[in-house]
């Protein structure tokens, strides 16, 4: 590490910038230097390290003190690292962060990777070695005073000659000019390039997502950089993440759960969230094991699952279901009454929670007789609209109630279950009929 | 006369078979009552199986829905079960006999039949079923079984003669 010099991090005349890498960290030999986050530059000429925190703080070394270099595979809970080996320490050396090192070699490690780009330029770099034949020297302001005292000479060399001068002349005033911009370069590339890929993607489904999508995708790329979603990076695998994930979802399905009466399908939600989401998928696994924290976590969702199999996420303590409650206790139990709180929450998934506890016969005996009364109207109400169109079928009375076709079928057989309905099975599909029998 | 069909069979659910336990019981008795019906008004006592999907009681050629083969067994399952009304001819479930009426009525039908004095005291069995349009086309196997229960009740006798059986009447 005594190989680098301070230095202020602007690229030299004739110096072009190969590649950067983030997240490098430098290695005295084996041990950790102090400068263990910061941007590795690499140039035709030096190899340069400028610390992402404090950017003054910048070191380079020229690439002709590399002997040679290797890979170090990246291990489990190691990052991939490659290993520079050294000359000796020139004795006209500028000062630099170490004085003096016992190691002729240092590592750099790729906590956030690159390092096969990084070690194929550095290949490239070091077989051409491109700084032996353009020499870098400090950038001067005057551009022209290395014009003076050239020879002419006329013919073809010559013109040979002044085609070489205009393209040094050209190179020399870009660099000049990108010199102050390069620093801002390093920093602004980044961010350009994250809110275009948000742009694309906003423009890419432009029509294909819902309004309040739009607006959340927007309010992510105001808050710069999709508001840091939970991934595996921050907050690792296991339980906590499930249980941050959990958290998370719960925020973001209320307002589609109660668009749709409270229950989806866990299908919808997996569309849903990873639309919103646009980077960092969700796995459909970490999904059922984010919504089976639920409960646990004490969140207004709960995952259900059906007799057929089907799995939705469902509003919990919404306020209608206490509604429904306390409505079948104070007031009396007459049909008329829960006739008229069923019409309003025709549609509700509550209906299907009490539907499931009543099926599975609900033996408090203080609300019995209650719970019976409701659930003959229940069945009669679903009677009602199943006898007015004479027979339907899960797809129809989908189409008639504004529900998905999966919990309207869910629905319909367990108004078969409970004796309500009964079906026609044949080659034209199934259909339910008032049960006749 | 010809034959009314109940309400269930312009019902197309009658024709599946359904999952509700209790929607079943009540299906499965309809159906009960109509095959039996139906084989009464036409004189049926044997059925095959598969033949029986085709017949218009199993099969509602209007409606397009038909008995499944599983549902026609299960109707004469029930039928069987409940009191004796069919009998299963072999283990594949693919023939039954339908007795709509039992052997017992049938014994006290001949009975009655014979002590009106239509026949002598003896007479061979084919005798006695050609006589009146009631016992036309009753089968062998259904009257042998008419006369072996009149011989348990002692009201009759088979007796074998040497070109067949006879009956012999108290």
């Amino acid at each position: 590490m005594d190989r680098f010099s301070w230095s202020n991090g602007l690229l030299e005349i004739n110096e072009t910038l190969v590649i950067q890498q983030r997240g490098i960290r430098l290695y005295d030999g084996d041990d950790k230097a102090k400068l263990d986050s910061g941007v590795a530059l690499l140039s035709t000429h030096r190899l340069i390290w400028r610390d992402v925190k404090n950017h003054e703080c910048c070191i380079a070394m020229p690439l002709s003190q590399i002997v040679f270099f290797e890979e170090q595979a990246a291990g489990i809970g190691k990052s991939a690292k490659i290993i520079i080996h050294l000359h000796a320490t020139p004795a006209n050396k500028e000062t630099g962060p170490y004085q003096h090192s016992k190691y002729s070699f240092i590592k750099l490690s790729f906590k956030e990777h690159g390092q096969i780009e990084f070690h194929r330029r550095l290949t490239e770099e070091m077989t051409q070695k491109r700084w032996e034949s353009t020499p870098a020297s400090q950038p001067i302001p005057t551009a022209t005073g290395s014009q003076t005292g050239r020879t002419r000479a006329v013919g073809i060399v010559g013109i040979e000659r002044k085609i070489e001068e205009k393209r040094k002349e050209t190179d020399k005033n870009i660099s000049e000019a990108f010199e102050d911009l390069s620093k801002l370069m390093v920093k602004a590339k980044e961010m350009v390039e994250l809110s275009r890929s948000i742009a694309n993607k906003i423009k890419d489904k432009q029509g294909n997502i819902t309004e309040d999508e739009t607006i959340r995708f927007k309010s992510y790329l105001l808050s710069m950089g999709i508001a840091d979603p939970v991934t595996r990076e921050t907050h690792g695998s296991g339980t906590h993440y499930h249980m941050q994930l959990a958290k998370q979802l719960g925020d973001m399905l209320q307002v589609p759960l109660e668009e749709r009466g409270g229950m989806m399908a866990l299908t919808e939600v997996y569309c849903l969230v990873n639309r919103a989401r646009g980077m960092e998928l969700l796995s459909p696994e970490d999904l059922v094991n984010a919504c089976k924290v639920f409960e646990s976590l004490k969140l207004p969702l709960r995952l259900r699952v059906f007799d057929s199999g089907v799995m939705v996420v469902q509003l919990q303590s919404h306020s209608e279901e206490e509604m429904i409650s306390s409505a079948l206790d104070n007031v009396s139990c007459t049909i008329p009454n829960i006739m008229l709180t069923l019409t309003r929450f025709r549609r509700h998934a509550v209906l299907d929670t009490h539907l499931r506890k009543m099926s599975s016969h609900s033996r408090e005996t203080s609300r019995f007789n209650a719970l019976n009364s409701f659930r003959d109207v229940f069945g009669r109400l679903l009677l009602l609209q199943v006898s007015d169109k004479g027979s339907l079928t899960a797809e129809e009375f989908a189409k008639l109630l504004g529900l998905s076709v999966l919990l309207s079928k869910e629905r319909l057989l367990l108004a078969e279950k409970m004796g309500h309905l009964c079906t026609d099975d044949s080659v034209e599909g199934l259909r339910f009929y008032p049960n006749l029998f | 006369m010809s034959f009314e069909w109940p309400w269930q069979y312009n019902f197309p659910p009658f024709f599946t078979l359904q999952p509700n336990v209790d929607t079943r019981q009540k299906q499965l008795a309809a159906w009960c009552s109509l095959a039996l019906s139906y084989c009464r008004h036409h004189k049926l006592y044997t059925l095959d199986v598969m033949e029986a999907q085709e017949s218009p009681v199993f099969n509602n050629k209007k409606m397009e829905r038909k008995l499944s083969i599983e549902a026609i067994q299960v109707v004469f399952e029930e039928l069987r079960k409940k009191g004796e009304f069919s009998s299963w001819l072999d283990k594949n479930k693919s023939r039954c006999l339908v007795m709509w009426r039992r052997p017992e009525e049938w014994g006290k039908l001949i009975h009655q039949w014979v002590s009106r004095g239509a026949f002598p005291a003896h007479a061979g069995l084919s005798e006695r079923r050609g006589g009146r349009k009631e016992f036309h086309g009753l089968e062998d196997w259904m009257l042998l079984r008419s006369l072996q229960a009149l011989q348990t009740d002692g009201k009759a006798e088979i007796i074998i003669m040497d070109d067949g059986k006879g009956v012999k009447f108290f």
